[in-house]
């Protein structure tokens, strides 16, 4: 098959006012994003929120409503098969056919992605090699770790080399090792220059893998920015003060203002967003010990998504950590759908 | 800003190269259904028992009380099991594309530069190769209980290729009916009371005229019928022209309606 090398100049991933409905819910209510190539872009955002939509839609298997989506310059709905020639995709669920072994996965989508049969046999080993495969190469996937599967998957969306990889909530479901192993081959990737759209609904991944972050909910954009200019609108550190009634909560609110935004979280806690941490919390104490309101509980900890959300949106994300891997964007969105029409 | 150029992959496609892409993705989809035939063997050996206790069931049971003029039941019999077996094999098919949507194999599939066609034709493909093993052993099985062809050989392997036929249009049935279901569960669900009627109100194991007369009428105008009886002419002798014309374009309409609906429903499915 021939091939030819259009160039092309500008953006890697641009999407405008990107609509998507199913039945009578707004999947997606104008998303606008743009990612310059060779960088990392990390759609952040709880479950239902709209980013594995938006990746769907970006990897030509879902047609939007409205709006526009081009991956190197390439309108999706337009020309889809050349799209899907520049992209590669590892989804949720670690899409590899679990009666195949690794070799075999790859060996297939070398095929189907119309490599020469002898290249392709050698970039199958050499991602086997590089994501610590090679020993289990001759065994089907159906008996891999949750790890292993995550790390085959990923190795089969690159058979191709696309310039463009896609990678919809590549860690959920993975324990910190398994995370941690994915996060270093991740950053092995970007440095060699690809451009990489990933969602997650971890603020730690998208601090530790993105160059630019959009917090998405409801189907819209809601923050868009770098890690720190995000962190600086939500204060790097929280501090939670239990205590004893909703009276003195109230007090402490008012005592914590001046440490950076506080406020009151269950009745009786107050949660305060800081920027230096641990000299916060010794002041903290210290007035709070003057002013001889007893804290019950006194912690420490960095912001989360649910932190983000709070500050973003004025309300909770509705799921936070680690969601069940078995639910998709579009059931979320109808069960949310379903929820609201409810309330 | 600055500016990075970089080259997109851009593949360029005129008709013959798109064919060829076409037949050679069919053929890597074929690769891994057959694949997965011999990893999970139980898939084949499962689906053979059913047909094994039909054979020994109407030989050995029922046949006694089953009289058909002219021909020794055994031999009316047979022709008729292969169509049974080939029918209810074919819900394979519906049910291998339910699991791959499941899986979210099917939505990777979507997001590669593949020919549309591929996956349901390398399916249907593998099935057929699939249905070559189940009639030769039923073929075997018949001729352990004492089934002989009256014919020859020839008309043996005909026969055998009217079955494939037949499991191959089936094929595109229950491949809508799985992408529709998208659930192994339910495609095997919605496959029995669509094939029963039909493998059992037909010819396969009694003769029509034992049938009340408004079943009659069903019963010798639908597809089961009629392959039942082109591969008895084939295999028993007696005219075989016009038996076998027919089941062909029964089976050529059934692929004409069914693979661009199954097609159509795969572009949609996600």
């Amino acid at each position: 098959m021939t091939t030819n090398h259009a160039p092309h100049d500008g953006p890697a991933i641009e999407v405008e006012s990107l609509t998507k409905r199913f039945g009578s819910v707004v999947a997606l209510d104008g998303i606008d994003l743009s990612v310059p190539a060779g960088t990392v872009f990390g759609l952040l955002g709880p479950n239902g929120a709209g980013k594995t939509t938006t990746v769907r839609i970006l990897t030509t298997i879902l047609q939007p409503d409205g709006g526009h989506a081009r991956v190197l310059g390439l309108d999706v709905g337009r020309e889809p098969h050349a799209v899907r020639a520049s992209l590669g995709l590892a989804g949720q669920y670690a899409a590899v056919d679990e009666h195949l072994t690794a070799r075999e996965n790859l060996k297939l989508a070398g095929w189907l992605t119309g490599q020469p049969r002898a290249s392709a046999r050698a970039r199958g080993e050499e991602l086997l090699e590089r994501f610590d495969l090679t020993a289990a190469a001759g065994r089907v996937a159906g008996t891999y770790s949750g790890g292993m599967r995550k790390r085959l998957d990923l190795a089969v969306a690159l058979v191709h080399r696309p310039p463009v990889l896609f990678l919809d909530e590549p860690t959920t479901g993975l324990d910190p090792q398994g995370r941690g192993d994915l996060w270093e081959l991740i950053e092995e990737l970007v440095a060699e220059g690809m451009t990489l759209l990933l969602t997650t609904q971890y603020l730690e991944e998208a601090d530790r893998l993105a160059d630019r972050i959009a917090v998405v909910d409801n189907g819209r954009v809601v923050a868009e920015g770098t890690a720190p200019e995000l962190k600086a609108r939500l204060g790097s550190t929280i501090i939670d003060v239990g205590l004893a009634d909703p009276a003195a909560a109230a007090r402490a609110r008012v005592l914590l203002e001046p440490f950076g935004p506080a406020e009151i979280v269950d009745g009786t806690a107050v949660e305060v967003n800081v920027d230096d941490g641990a000299r916060a919390l010794l002041q903290i104490v210290r007035l709070l010990d003057r002013e001889r309101l007893e804290p019950e509980t006194v912690a420490i900890r960095e912001p989360t998504l649910d932190d983000v959300f709070l500050t973003l949106t004025g309300r909770r994300a509705e799921a936070s950590g680690g969601a069940a891997p078995d639910t998709n964007d579009r059931g979320r969105a109808r069960r949310r759908g379903a929820q609201r029409g409810a309330a | 800003m600055t500016t990075t150029t970089f080259p997109a992959t851009v593949p360029v496609t005129t008709e013959r190269s798109s064919l060829v892409k076409a037949a050679s993705d069919t053929m890597a989809i074929t690769w891994r259904n057959l694949l997965m035939l011999r990893r999970v063997p139980q898939l084949l050996v499962f689906s053979t028992i059913q047909p094994v206790l039909f054979v020994l069931m109407f030989r050995y049971v029922f046949g006694g009380a089953i009289r058909v003029p002219g021909v020794r039941y055994v031999d009316y019999l047979m022709p008729g099991i292969f169509a049974q077996t080939v029918a209810f094999g074919s819900i394979n098919t519906g049910v291998g594309l339910a699991q791959d949507l499941g899986t979210g194999l099917i939505e990777r599939f979507r997001s590669l530069p593949m020919a549309r066609s591929a996956v349901l034709a390398g399916r249907t493909a593998a099935d057929v190769v699939r249905n070559v093993l189940v009639v030769a052993l039923m073929v075997s099985v018949g001729f352990i209980v004492g089934f002989r062809v009256h014919t020859n050989a020839a008309g043996l392997l005909a026969a055998v290729g009217l079955m494939l036929l037949f499991g191959f249009a089936l094929s595109w049935v229950f491949a809508l009916i799985g992408l529709a279901t998208a659930n192994p569960e339910s495609a095997q669900a919605a496959a029995f009371p669509l094939l029963a009627p039909l493998v059992f109100a037909s010819s396969a194991f009694v003769p029509l005229k034992s049938m009340p007369g408004w079943l009659q009428v069903f019963a010798a105008h639908q597809p089961v019928t009629i392959t039942v009886d082109a591969v008895r002419a084939l295999v028993l002798g007696g005219p075989t022209l016009r038996p076998v014309v027919q089941m062909v374009a029964w089976a050529v309409g059934l692929i004409a309606v069914f693979a661009p609906l199954a097609v159509s429903r795969y572009r949609r499915a996600a």
